[in-house]
């Protein structure tokens, strides 16, 4: 979707400000809210690509306000209702007022080491080849979907190289509307500055992206 | 450096304490369900905060810096040279190590989130995850890198890679010199968070 997340190349935001000494949480609830997205995401309920969804559907004005962990915690709050597992009245209040739907497990203290060290690996077998190989010139698709996808806008209808074969992993566009993995090869492919850009591009400069096969035509 | 209070992140009083309550209320909740261990979050959190963070991947520069057959391992399989060091794990399963050379200086950005190497840097810092830096990094990284205090020399080229799939980037900055004899650890010393996501160099020998 032509998103709020899909910021590559937006103008206005002003200066980057990084923060001398940065602490790892700077407060309390950053720490409550990471560690509720990670504990509900083990429920097995949703995958990653249903959460960046989730994200990239806060409207514009408040994505682009809120800081990431309240991005994060409102997606969450989208997926435990739209699971079953919490009501809107529910969240609304805090108050439980009935069961809901049951995880496929519950993380426990004991479990975190284990499920953090184990990760979720989405490298998955593809149906067939790849069709791309390292030095072919392809042009990316000019789409615009309004479902989830990670070919971000900057570089749709682009003429690029591929660089590198990086596996076959599970397709985010489907995956995240429950269409099953699909898994499809990826390629980094690399834009000239000037390909994306245009006039006025910053020379000496070269931007890749990872691309899925179907993201891809030959050019 | 700018005040963080500026941008992207709101340390507003009345704000801050929305969020504290509303992330509290939601706690309570799915703990009243039974969907969530409390203990789990502590858990998760001193993780984040205590083993897992930039320091790992300054040690993974270093050996890289000190063993050319490590170094090599990194380039044809990062995944596994960085598990050896003990580092696997969650927004690090598929791991890329890219080196920076005389002539090429590689920077890592999420424009459409906020993907990040979490087993060999640990949490993302804000600015990585806000609008500025994941807008301006693909168009304008030069501009970017100068309000870090980094000017790049002239003629070095500059490659950003945007981590739009599931492959992690961890930049392997380039060795200082005067670091000849240098251990391990006095190399991972030299080494900033970052200058792993290339918004800096490596630090000069003391």
């Amino acid at each position: 979707m032509n998103g709020p997340h899909d910021l590559g190349g937006q103008h206005g935001f002003g200066p980057v400000a990084p923060e001398k000494d940065e602490p790892t949480f700077h407060a309390e609830w950053e720490k409550r809210a990471l560690g509720l997205t990670l504990s509900c995401g083990a429920f097995g309920a949703w995958t990653i690509d249903e959460s960046r969804h989730a994200r990239e559907n806060i409207p514009p004005a408040t994505y682009l306000s809120a800081s990431y962990y309240e991005i994060w915690l409102r997606a969450l709050q989208t997926l435990l209702e739209r699971h079953g597992f919490a009501s809107t009245k529910e969240l609304a209040s805090g108050v439980m007022t009935g069961p809901g739907a049951t995880p496929k497990r519950v993380l426990k203290a004991d479990m975190v080491e284990g499920v953090l060290a184990k990760g979720g690996p989405c490298d998955r077998p593809a149906a067939g080849p790849a069709i791309y190989k390292p030095g072919d010139r392809v042009r990316t698709r000019n789409f615009n979907p309004e479902t989830h996808t990670r070919l971000p806008r900057y570089v749709r209808g682009r003429v690029g190289t591929v660089e590198a074969v990086q596996g076959s992993f599970v397709f985010p566009d489907d995956n995240a509307h429950g269409k099953g993995e699909n898994p499809q090869w990826v390629y980094t492919v690399v834009f000239d500055a000037a390909e994306i850009w245009g006039e006025g591009a910053q020379k000496g400069l070269t931007v890749s992206i990872d691309a899925w096969e179907s993201y891809l035509e030959p050019a | 450096m700018h005040d963080h209070d500026n941008h992207d992140h709101h340390h507003h009083g009345n704000e801050f304490s929305d969020m504290q309550a509303r992330v509290k209320a939601l706690e309570t909740l799915l703990t009243a369900k039974g969907l969530i261990d409390p203990k789990a979050i502590d858990a998760i959190v001193e993780t984040y905060e205590t083993k897992i963070g930039p320091r790992n991947g300054a040690r993974v520069v270093a050996k890289a810096w000190a063993d050319a057959e490590f170094a090599q391992w990194l380039k044809d399989d990062a995944t596994a040279a960085i598990a050896s060091l003990g580092y696997t794990g969650r927004q690090g399963e598929h791991m890329r190590a890219v080196f920076n050379t005389p002539e090429t200086h590689n920077l890592v950005v999420c424009t459409l989130c906020s993907c990040y190497p979490w087993s060999v840097l640990g949490l993302p810092p804000v600015w990585y995850k806000a609008p500025a830096y994941r807008s301006r990094a693909v168009i304008d990284p030069r501009g970017v890198l100068a309000e870090f205090g980094l000017a790049l020399p002239e003629g070095q080229a500059i490659r950003v890679w945007d981590s739009t799939a599931e492959l992690r980037y961890l930049v392997i900055p380039e060795r200082p010199e005067g670091t000849e004899g240098f251990s391990e650890e006095q190399l991972a010393e030299l080494v900033s968070r970052d200058a792993m996501i290339g918004t800096a160099i490596a630090l000069e020998a003391a």
